[in-house]
């Protein structure tokens, strides 16, 4: 016992030490004052917790659900909340909502990672490349960057899936068309600053070419407020999949995402009100442990702009 | 930093006054935008599984008439003559016939557009009525139980799906309390009583007089526009909220407090005087999105505006009047953003 807390004790020295022996130690005690700050907000640990729940849940969905998603049984169709051997009851075909609930995990989270990989590195090529080559190139890519910005979102995204044709993917892919060019933004703002520091011209008259220096120099420290920014827009990503799959322009039926659930439900709303209810709570809480996290995380990562 | 150009007296004078390249500055950025919006709708339109010419001649037509279908629409020409040739219906007001009723999709824009309008003008008063006082006071109380629950009610609302809420809110306050009118924008009995001026039934009516039809509108509109309200409110309360932190802790705040003036007027005629000018850009963002953010509203509560509009045509695969709706809705999107821009800069001295 002793024996551990004295490791456990010398670890923690070694993290928290002012005067680091490698690079990755500087690097790894960094990253343990961060989470120590991080830790401390109560309401990002919080967010954080129902996110790791939702990642489980997701991984161990075949385990977790009581039954098959997809099992109609038109002889148990809406029952109520607390029904026999359905908790959350059933939907208009006798499927169990919370197995569905559960299935529907995995969608979401399909969704959100999809997205937050494609945005946001759509948004760095464009952003640092506009701000390393600077002329021509800058105006032209950041005024395309204007004319999406300039977009309404959702409406745009209406418009692609109606071109795209409906589905997740297409949505995934309408929704990352509307929202890289904040990103876009972010990351020549960054690059702006970047390329006049006098290490970046030191690895140019080293003879480093600008591909080395936009990847290796560039990119490195685009990527904490990209991360910042990216948490804070995966609650907007989450509604509007939600939007789209309530829409019936998502997800497609039997398919069990959480908005198109919540449009099912929408029928019966009045004599029935769990069957949409409880998918919306479930967007809602995720979402809302999306925003507590990225509020958690500015803090941490960006700590000018947390104070404000 | 500014100033130093001002004082620079070996600049020779420009001909003009300076403030004409700013307009001409902003009239060519507008342009690129819309430019670039068209530009967008139109690929949109072209890269469609559906075949325009099918839809219009129907699928047993013999290839004559598709042929002459396909040259009439100028389906033949280089794409680049094709973006021209829908440019220029687009300035005449032009977005083509709704392949759904055979009406120009230019009018049944302006018939549905009024009640939008309607619902996100009420919507972001509503955001702006409770939003600024809101985030004023949980600035001047910082850390405290006012701002803790400012920020949870911000936060709630970034977190909801709007439909959702809109669902929720019809089940409570219409089916099981009954305080507010269902769906649509008047009940059955009420309809077609005034005569339509504005398009906007609560200004109809009140223009006609006629205070039960208004009643019975104010009863349908009153939730979805709160509903919208709530969405501006969190956005609205919390840019409130830190413009107004950043200037108390300017230090002619402090300098006003040591001349001993009250707090009230410290807070409400020097700080908040100088947030107007950043709120009036805010409210204006706010409205933007609103006008799109009717679109899941407008669905929930069966408002017949231009978002119900464009996901019926949607639905209906009807794709010039979803093009024409995203054209229309982009642009007053477009032009409410220079608007926040354009007063920004009238009004703020310091950006002279």
């Amino acid at each position: 016992m002793n024996e551990q807390a004295a490791t456990q004790q010398s670890w923690r020295e070694w993290l928290l030490t002012d005067a680091p022996t490698s690079r990755q130690h500087a690097r790894l005690a960094n990253l343990y004052q961060g989470w120590l700050k991080f830790r401390s907000n109560s309401m990002a640990m919080f967010g954080l917790g129902i996110l790791v729940f939702l990642l489980a849940v997701a991984v161990f969905a075949p385990l977790l659900a009581p039954y098959d998603p997809f099992e109609q049984s038109l002889s148990n169709r809406l029952q109520p909340i607390g029904a026999e051997g359905h908790l959350l009851g059933t939907d208009s075909l006798g499927r169990d909502i919370l197995s569905r609930l559960i299935y529907g995990s995995r969608i979401t989270l399909y969704i959100v990672l999809l997205v937050a990989l494609v945005a946001p590195i759509a948004g760095l090529l464009v952003g640092t490349i506009a701000g390393y080559v600077r002329g021509w190139t800058d105006t032209v890519l950041m005024r395309i960057t204007d004319i999406f910005l300039a977009f309404p979102r959702l409406v745009l995204a209406l418009a692609f899936v109606a071109a795209l044709g409906a589905g997740i993917e297409n949505a995934v892919l309408a929704i990352s068309l509307t929202a890289w060019p904040p990103y876009a933004r972010i990351a020549r703002a960054e690059t702006l600053t970047i390329r006049s520091a006098d290490y970046i011209s030191a690895i140019r008259l080293q003879g480093a070419g600008p591909l080395r220096i936009i990847v290796r120099h560039i990119w490195p420290l685009c990527i904490s407020s990209l991360i910042v920014r990216v948490t804070l827009d995966m609650a907007g990503i989450i509604l509007a999949a939600a939007g789209l799959g309530f829409l019936g322009l998502g997800a497609q039926p039997p398919s069990p995402e959480w908005g198109a659930m919540i449009s099912e439900g929408r029928r019966f709303i009045l004599d029935h009100w769990w069957v949409a209810t409880v998918p919306g709570l479930a967007i809602f809480t995720v979402s809302l442990a999306f925003n507590l996290l990225g509020d958690g995380l500015r803090d941490v990562l960006d700590p000018k702009d947390g104070k404000q | 930093m500014a100033s130093v150009d001002n004082v620079d007296v070996r600049r020779p004078r420009a001909p003009y006054p300076r403030w004409i390249k700013g307009v001409i500055l902003t009239l060519g950025s507008v342009t690129v935008t819309m430019l670039g919006l068209l530009f967008v709708t139109f690929i949109i339109g072209r890269v469609m599984p559906i075949d325009p010419v099918l839809a219009i001649v129907g699928e047993r037509a013999p290839q004559a008439t598709y042929d002459a279908v396909y040259e009439q629409l100028g389906l033949d020409q280089p794409l680049l003559i094709q973006f021209f040739y829908y440019l220029w219906d687009v300035v005449r007001g032009d977005f083509g016939v709704s392949l759904l009723n055979a009406r120009p999709v230019s009018e049944d824009i302006a018939r549905v557009f009024p009640a939008t309008l309607e619902l996100a003008t009420l919507g972001v008063l509503i955001g702006i009525v409770l939003g600024v006082p809101l985030g004023v006071i949980a600035a001047v109380n910082r850390g405290s139980w006012i701002d803790q629950i400012a920020r949870v009610v911000a936060l709630v609302g970034y977190s909801m799906p709007i439909f959702w809420l809109g669902l929720m809110g019809l089940l409570v306050f219409y089916g099981i309390l009954g305080w507010v009118g269902g769906p649509g924008r008047l009940d059955i009995f009420y309809q077609d009583i005034v005569p339509t001026r504005t398009g906007m039934i609560l200004v109809d009516s009140a223009l006609a007089g006629d205070w039960s039809v208004f009643g019975n509108a104010f009863s349908h509109i009153v939730l979805p526009a709160s509903l919208l309200g709530y969405y501006s409110l969190a956005y609205i309360s919390r840019m409130t909220r830190s413009f107004m932190l950043e200037q108390l802790s300017a230090e002619y705040i402090t300098t006003a407090r040591v001349k001993g003036l009250p707090e009230r007027t410290v807070i409400w005629r020097h700080a908040f005087k100088n947030i107007r000018v950043q709120l009036i850009t805010v409210i204006a963002l706010s409205y933007a999105n609103l006008l799109e953010g009717s679109v899941l509203t407008e669905i929930i509560f069966s408002w017949p505006g231009i978002g119900s509009y464009i996901t019926t045509a949607l639905l209906s695969a009807d794709m010039n009047a979803v093009l024409g709706g995203t054209v229309v809705v982009g642009l007053i999107f477009i032009c409410l953003n220079i608007l926040s821009d354009v007063l920004y800069r009238v009004f703020d001295p310091r950006s002279k």
